[in-house]
């Protein structure tokens, strides 16, 4: 029996029955949808080959760990994991450095060409890879030809490449979380004899340290999951986890057992990065497109 | 009142945040800080150029150029080829124009559906989800994962499951349902437009989810509790006020998700490898294969030039009939 001090229901939608049952209809199929991939990778990366290459099985017949210690062996897994790492880290440090000084300069100062720096940048996120893939494929075998720079096939040529990939987002993301550190802050900083460099550091970027970290894991998402550029620009001893887990398909068979502990080996860093920052990460990409 | 405001404030002046009232510290370095923010932005914009627009002027400049084989490594010295590429990516009736179209046709026709699916998905799921219930928390995180997995790892993971002989698909349709007399192929043929369909939705909608939960944060509450004294049941809340509260955020998040799934190239290109069946090839995709089988860069150039151009209409089009059509909405 509802007591007289009940506080007013949460909900101004006084939900009916048809709604509820929707609900519930429309939110578990969708959650199957959203699992089933999850749930085939996790169980067949326990089962042994046998049961991966006949039919499928909803229940393994017997769960085995090997396919978690032949997939280094199948494949230098190890070596594309150090690339991918190597690569995608150096990548978000160094835009996200990048990132921090534009930020800070549209955030806090009017200059002239500020709304068309950042319409520009933002606009090249939409452009297709593929418009930049051959004429930077050919930038950079024609730099190594004239210079003896190799760019093409190393780790740096794809550093560079994916440094800017991120870079446009991150830059949008973080204008936001600068402009939410009050002004008063890093004019306080400045009165008290901060440079415009001081304020940045000593006020805004601990202030913003959430949005910095989001900005982080969104980079190295970025990165870590390129396959177009990767499949071009990396050799046999830079190639990244985006191409080399295409490595388990032999001659006539295919290791599905180890591709999927493979896939969930890869996963696991970046999806547990996400969703323990989820809350920043979700801020910053949606408010711009709320705003 | 006034003077407690005053008192508030301690007399020292509070700098405005509001457009228009920005200045650029009042500090005898005035003129040292007129270049500091474009010190602040060199590097990002001299890594833009470099790598975004250099490259796509060189692009341009290749779509020109008779750019075979014989010239990659020293490209100064392919000759000029007029509009020739242009040509013969837009001759129809020749076998690279016929299928560079149908690759155009195939990737407009995906693009619709898969755009279609996720938002509607995305919608429903937002609206769903929009008042507290129990375990909303976890489903919403739940809901993440496709967006926080490595594409390559989801895509092959979904590649594993259209198998036909050992893939869960064709377990479920042929062994246990019985709807197919024997089990179909899904990764060749005509079959591979569906699969490349079900795959992009399942990777796409978590963005339209995203976008949607935070644009329904933003209406305000009051109103759904003067539709309620009003009457309005909750269907028609959420026709009434739901919806059409979403539609500036919807105009950025179709055309995010369009560009997006014009685009992909990494669902393809993992789920059937470098050669694409024709009804699953999506463009850049195609334009990649014409590319590295034949190192026709002129060509692919040419294609790709052609393929920014649509996409440049469309996306202008699209923003000046949505925008026109919110003002007369305003007005």
């Amino acid at each position: 029996m509802p007591s007289p001090t009940r506080p007013a229901p949460r909900s101004p939608m006084a939900a009916p029955r048809s709604f509820l049952w929707s609900r519930a209809v429309f939110l578990t199929l969708l959650t199957g949808f959203v699992l089933l991939p999850v749930y085939v990778m996790v169980s067949s990366s326990l089962k042994p080959l046998a049961d991966v290459s006949g039919k499928f099985q909803w229940i393994p017949s017997g769960l085995t760990l090997t396919p978690y210690r032949d997939i280094w062996k199948t494949v230098p897994l190890a070596d594309y994991f150090v690339n991918s790492l190597v690569v995608a880290g150096a990548a978000t440090i160094c835009s996200v450095m990048i990132a921090v000084f534009a930020a800070y300069a549209v955030s806090r100062y009017t200059f002239r060409g500020k709304r068309v720096f950042t319409v520009t940048v933002l606009s090249t996120q939409m452009f297709p890879g593929i418009l930049f893939l051959l004429p930077l494929f050919l930038i950079y075998v024609n730099i190594g030809n004239a210079t003896g720079i190799a760019l093409f096939g190393s780790r740096g040529g794809l550093i560079l490449t994916y440094m800017t990939f991120s870079l446009p987002f991150s830059i949008w993301m973080l204008i936001g979380y600068f402009d939410s550190v009050p002004r008063d802050l890093d004019e306080a900083a400045k009165v008290d004899g901060c440079g415009p460099l001081g304020a940045l550091f000593r006020v805004i970027v601990p202030a913003a340290v959430p949005g910095i970290v989001a900005v982080a894991v969104y980079a190295f998402m970025t990165a870590w999951g390129e396959v177009l550029f990767a499949s071009v620009m990396t050799n046999d001893t830079t190639r990244t986890l985006a191409v080399g887990l295409q490595g388990y398909a032999g001659q006539n068979d295919v290791y599905w057992n180890q591709v999927m502990a493979a896939s969930l080996v890869v996963s696991v860093p970046v999806v547990a990065g996400f969703l323990l920052l989820q809350r920043y990460l979700v801020t910053g990409l949606t408010a711009g497109a709320v705003k | 009142m006034t003077t407690t405001a005053i008192e508030k404030t301690g007399g020292r002046t509070v700098p405005q945040r509001d457009p228009g009232a920005e200045h650029g510290p009042r500090r005898p370095g005035r003129l040292r800080a007129l270049g500091l923010p474009y010190l602040l932005l060199l590097p990002a914009l001299v890594l833009e150029i470099l790598v975004h627009l250099v490259p796509m002027l060189i692009g341009i400049v290749m779509s020109f150029k008779e750019l075979t084989q014989f010239f990659i490594r020293d490209w100064g010295t392919a000759p000029w080829a007029g509009l020739d590429n242009y040509a013969v990516s837009v001759d129809f009736d020749a076998p690279v124009g016929e299928a560079l179209l149908k690759s155009f046709l195939t990737t407009c026709l995906f693009t619709l559906l898969s755009v279609g699916l996720c938002w509607l998905i995305g919608t429903a799921a937002a609206v769903f989800m929009q008042e507290t219930f129990r375990g909303r928390g976890l489903l919403r995180t739940l809901f993440l994962v496709p967006y926080a997995l490595p594409v390559y790892a989801a895509v092959i993971t979904w590649a594993f499951m259209f198998q036909r002989d050992n893939g869960l698909i064709n377990h479920v349709l042929h062994d246990q349902l019985g709807l197919t007399d024997s089990p179909p192929f899904w990764l060749i043929g005509e079959n591979s437009f569906i699969t490349l369909l079900v795959v992009s939705v399942w990777k796409g909608w978590p963005f339209a989810f995203l976008i949607m939960m935070a644009g329904l944060q933003n209406i305000p509450r009051e109103i759904y509790e003067a539709a309620a004294l009003d009457g309005a049941g909750v269907w028609q809340q959420i026709r009434r006020i739901t919806l059409p509260s979403l539609r500036p955020v919807n105009q950025v998040l179709v055309l995010v998700l369009f560009l997006w799934t014009f685009n992909d190239f990494n669902t393809p290109f993992v789920l059937f490898g470098r050669a694409a069946p024709e009804s699953a090839d999506l463009i850049s995709l195609h334009i990649y294969q014409s590319s590295f089988q034949t190192w026709n860069f002129g060509t692919g150039s040419a294609m790709s030039v052609l393929l920014l151009l649509f996409l440049l209409v469309v996306t202008g089009l699209y923003l000046t009939l949505t925008s026109r059509g919110r003002k007369s909405a305003d007005a």
